[in-house]
């Protein structure tokens, strides 16, 4: 292949490649999208993590893909240190100075600020992110609920996106109760849109919100037992009749 | 019902039969409920492409009391199985059922706690349509094997109650379902 080759004219490849130089380097992102300096943070610890996942699955079973030898460690990101960069620590400090110690830690993880609450102090922090003329965090986007049963102590988690309209923000607010004792309070007094996101995270979760108008069922019947998204809870799953056939449902089919 | 209840068995009611069916099958009409993406298809089916005004059957009633069809069009959830029981119990008689999708058939994906394993195990299905979802032209072609075979053939009369106790006493000596063997069907 010696004659130049026309931009554009196909490449054809005479001789397999062995020269490990040759392999791509790492992607070039768009100049906007590098991560800003300014926004990363000084990390206290180093990630633990609470579990390790192996195989695609939860189940365990064995199966045909190459998946099966995965092995993926569970890891919160790390706490983050002040400073944090552009407006991040107005709001951090503004917050500290509004309540008293409000904070169990903060992680700032790919650009995105997380508030970790004590439970206890989590309506005052909500009212003081919502009023406050600095940090007007108008807007609830979502309540999440979160099961981390490898975490003692922590196992349900519940996490709140707000966002501030009039400053254009986002961050996020967590927090977190044993399951033993699954009860948050509720934010609907602050927030009225939580109303049906805490319905849910109770159905699907079980996390009792106390002072919530009326925690009943939203997705599962009335009269349901057990909370659907817990990672113990079972999947379900009956043998299917089929003419000349049974098949069993998935967990208990054979593996490979 | 009727007067055709008291017409004797024979010739007179078979054609009397003959022709009920064949103005019931002209007069068809599925009830408004849909229930997953296969509902996306079931609307497909009543648009212009697929236009089921072709045979008069764009209509989907707007209430169960004037409806003759019930189609599962999608998975039926543990919640919504007694509502699906309810819309079919509102249906007058004569009515019909089409299982549309494989998740109306058998559950299809769908085997976990949340989804009852097919619409059989609620209401009594007369036609099954296979897919994921099926494309709006294997409904219409389960519509018209329904009209044709099972619509228009229901017997009327002395022959209805004598269809009753053949259906039941076949089902008392049917082997369980996992257990028939011979033909898929």
């Amino acid at each position: 292949m010696s004659d130049p080759k026309l931009p554009g004219e196909e490449k054809s490849i005479d001789k397999p490649v062995m020269d490990p130089e040759a392999s791509p380097k790492a992607g070039v992102e768009r100049e906007d999208a590098q991560p800003d300096p300014e926004l990363t943070p000084a990390i206290i610890e180093a990630p633990k993590p609470i579990a390790v996942k192996k195989g695609m699955w939860g189940s365990g079973t064995g199966d045909t893909s190459g998946y099966g030898r995965i092995v993926k460690p569970v890891e919160w990101p790390a706490p983050s240190a002040p400073p944090y960069g552009s407006w991040f620590d107005g709001v951090h400090d503004r917050l500290a100075a509004l309540v008293a110690d409000p904070f169990i830690k903060v992680v700032l993880d790919r650009g995105e600020l997380t508030f970790h609450i004590p439970r206890a102090k989590l309506v005052e922090v909500m009212q003081a992110l919502r009023d406050d003329a600095q940090l007007r965090f108008e807007f609830c986007a979502s309540v999440s609920g979160v099961h981390y049963p490898q975490a003692a102590g922590e196992e349900l988690h519940v996490v709140y996106h707000l966002q501030s309209m009039t400053h254009n923000r986002r961050l996020r607010v967590e927090t977190s109760c044993p399951e033993a004792d699954a009860h948050v309070p509720s934010i609907v007094a602050v927030y009225p849109a939580a109303d049906w996101h805490e319905r849910e995270a109770w159905d699907m979760f079980g996390i009792i919100f106390d002072g919530h108008p009326h925690l009943t069922r939203i997705l599962m019947p009335d009269d349901w037992v057990g909370h659907p998204q817990r990672k113990d809870y079972p999947l379900g799953g009956i043998p299917i009749e089929y003419k000349g056939t049974t098949v069993p449902p998935v967990d208990q089919r054979r593996s490979y | 019902m009727g007067i055709e209840d008291k017409i004797p068995q024979g010739v007179v009611l078979t054609t009397v039969e003959g022709i009920f069916g064949w103005m019931r099958q002209a007069s068809f009409w599925p009830a408004t409920f849909g229930l997953a993406c296969c509902a996306i298809e079931m609307m497909a089916y009543g648009t212009p492409r697929f236009d089921a005004g072709r045979w008069g059957q764009e209509v989907f009633r707007a209430s169960p009391r004037q409806a003759d069809l019930m189609i599962i069009s999608g998975r039926v959830s543990q919640k919504m199985a007694p509502v699906l029981r309810q819309v079919y119990d509102q249906m007058p008689n004569p009515k019909w059922v089409l299982a549309m999708g494989v998740c109306a058939s058998s559950g299809g994906m769908f085997n976990n706690y949340a989804i009852v394993q097919g619409g059989d195990h609620l209401v009594p299905v007369d036609m099954y349509v296979p897919g994921c979802p099926p494309r709006p032209d294997m409904l219409i072609d389960a519509m018209w094997k329904l009209r044709k075979d099972i619509v228009a053939k229901r017997p009327i009369g002395q022959n209805e109650l004598d269809a009753y106790e053949a259906a039941e006493t076949a089902a008392l000596t049917a082997p369980a379902t996992h257990e028939m063997k011979g033909l898929m069907r």
